[in-house]
């Protein structure tokens, strides 16, 4: 607990024992403030792809379309009767069938504006909202196929489910990323904290001749690191961020790229880089600086 | 030290040190009492520095047994052996600074590596360095100073934690006459403030110099092995 304190709040004059060192300052800086960069990215691509990942479940789940094909003479009938199927189907919230404005509109997009649905034999689509409980698609089909002949179920799981599966890697690889971020942060820290300390076998050997502990000598080169780390990862947070602000914004025409960021409460992640990042470098310093007290004996 | 008249500041009992291969102190038997002055003297490359590194723990004896306050000191551990020196007061040969710090810090690095507020003593720091002749020197860094003033800040900083023991390794090695004289006036005050002092120099005039002004023996390393000299000193 000692040793925390003494990290935290720090001795000015414990400080100064160790001399300032050019090259391993640097590298842990940079190191330290690039690393928090790409975390920024990968977490705000983490992040992207988990809101992705649970808005297509959510949405997709929760909706079905039945497809009725059936000669024109028939068609109202059928209609009718999957409407009925469906008002008695427990965990159907609600149904409805799509009038011809909206189906002409589903189409626009691929046959233009123009085109004379009205004299193609296009099929009915009814759209089906499940409430929480959710149907029984399987039961479902079965009594639209004994009833309604014409009519087939589509609950969107064929490629719901690959979609969600596909964000959801997404996801985890950004996590994995910020892993080895943190990984390799830590390994280049360690080399750095290493050639300060072998670069100062000398001054060890000077606070040894005159009652330094290993604890004292460990933590004159930890919390120089650990700041280092801190200041270099707060830099290139800010970078990051203002990266991440200079995406486009959401848009629906956009799709996933344009909702790659922060949104609400998410942007408070990003504060959390750099005290890690000094945590990492703390931890990674502070081996380092055991194994080599412990060889120099 | 009332009380521990008896007890040995530092003993050596059948110490032997071996390194690659060649035994290069053998059989060494010593004790230190408390407030006693001793010269250790012997041809360069007989050992002298050895015997000092053996006594303050930087090498660990092949044979024997080094007690320092009746404390064996191989079964110190690495934290132990910081404590034990604090209460010794190591003048290396080379001085040994860190370049990077004024003099005034180097003197004062003791008392920050035991967690001493500096600003309660800073009244001591002063005294110290005036009485060491480095009051003007503070601020300069160690490459700045000349051999005479190292050898000094080297002194002042051995003693600033007011140690029981100062082992000093040449002390006058790279000074002049009338400087190394001042050098030894200030560790025979130490001594008569109840310090023990050893002393390693190949400087036989150094040490008649000595024993004119204190009780001091004198000790010799010939052919590995731990003598007391004659009166040819």
């Amino acid at each position: 607990m000692n040793a925390i304190i003494n990290l935290i709040v720090g001795d000015a004059q414990a400080d100064r024992v160790v001399p300032p060192t050019g090259f391993t300052a640097r590298l842990t800086l940079f190191a330290s403030g690039a690393m928090a960069f790409l975390t920024v990215f990968a977490l705000a691509l983490s992040l992207a792809s988990g809101r992705l990942a649970h808005r297509w479940a959510e949405e997709l789940a929760r909706s079905a379309t039945i497809r009725i094909s059936a000669p024109a003479d028939q068609m109202a009938a059928q209609t009718e009767a999957a409407l009925t199927v469906l008002k008695q189907t427990p965990g159907v919230a609600s149904a409805r069938a799509l009038s011809a404005a909206e189906q002409a509109a589903l189409l626009a997009p691929w046959f233009g504006p123009d085109l004379p649905l009205d004299q193609l034999p296009m099929p009915q689509l009814v759209e089906v909202i499940e409430d929480s409980t959710g149907y029984d698609a399987q039961g479902l089909r079965l009594r639209l196929a004994a009833e309604v002949p014409g009519a087939t179920l589509d609950d969107h799981t064929r490629w719901r489910k690959p979609l969600v599966d596909a964000a959801r890697s997404l996801r985890r690889l950004g996590w994995i990323s910020i892993l080895l971020i943190g990984g390799a942060m830590a390994a280049m820290i360690t080399l750095a904290a290493q050639a300060a300390l072998a670069a100062n076998h000398q001054v060890i050997e000077v606070l040894r001749l005159v009652g330094a502990r290993d604890n004292y000598i460990a933590l004159a080169f930890v919390r120089r690191f650990t700041i280092r780390a801190f200041l270099g990862a707060t830099v290139g947070v800010v970078l990051g961020l203002a990266g991440v602000l200079l995406l486009p914004s959401a848009s629906d025409e956009g799709g996933f790229l344009t909702g790659l960021g922060f949104q609400g409460a998410t942007w408070l992640w990003p504060v959390l880089i750099p005290p890690l990042g000094a945590l990492v470098a703390l931890l990674a310093t502070g081996a380092a600086a055991r194994r080599t007290l412990r060889r120099l004996s | 030290m009332p009380g521990n008249e008896g007890l040995a500041v530092i003993e050596l009992e059948q110490v032997a040190y071996s390194y690659g291969g060649g035994e290069l102190l053998s059989d060494l038997s010593i004790r230190l009492s408390p407030g006693s002055f001793h010269f250790l003297t012997g041809p360069s490359g007989s050992g002298k520095t050895t015997f000092l590194k053996l006594c303050y723990g930087e090498l660990q004896a092949t044979a024997g047994q080094v007690r320092a306050f009746e404390t064996d000191m191989r079964a110190l551990d690495r934290d132990q052996m910081a404590m034990m020196r604090r209460r010794m007061g190591i003048v290396h040969q080379d001085c040994r600074f860190l370049d990077h710090l004024p003099v005034a810090d180097n003197v004062a690095l003791p008392l920050t590596v035991s967690g001493r507020d500096l600003g309660q003593e800073n009244a001591n720091l002063a005294e110290l360095l005036s009485w060491v002749g480095l009051s003007d020197r503070a601020d300069a860094r160690p490459p700045e100073l000349s051999g005479g003033e190292r050898q000094r800040a080297a002194l002042a900083r051995a003693v600033i934690m007011s140690p029981d023991v100062v082992l000093a390794d040449e002390p006058t090695g790279n000074v002049d006459w009338d400087m190394s004289q001042r050098l030894l006036q200030l560790l025979i005050e130490l001594n008569k403030m109840g310090k023990t002092v050893l002393i390693a120099t190949h400087d036989l005039a150094l040490i008649r110099a000595a024993k004119s002004q204190v009780q001091a023996r004198v000790l010799r390393i010939s052919n590995r092995r731990l003598q007391l000299a004659g009166a040819d000193l």
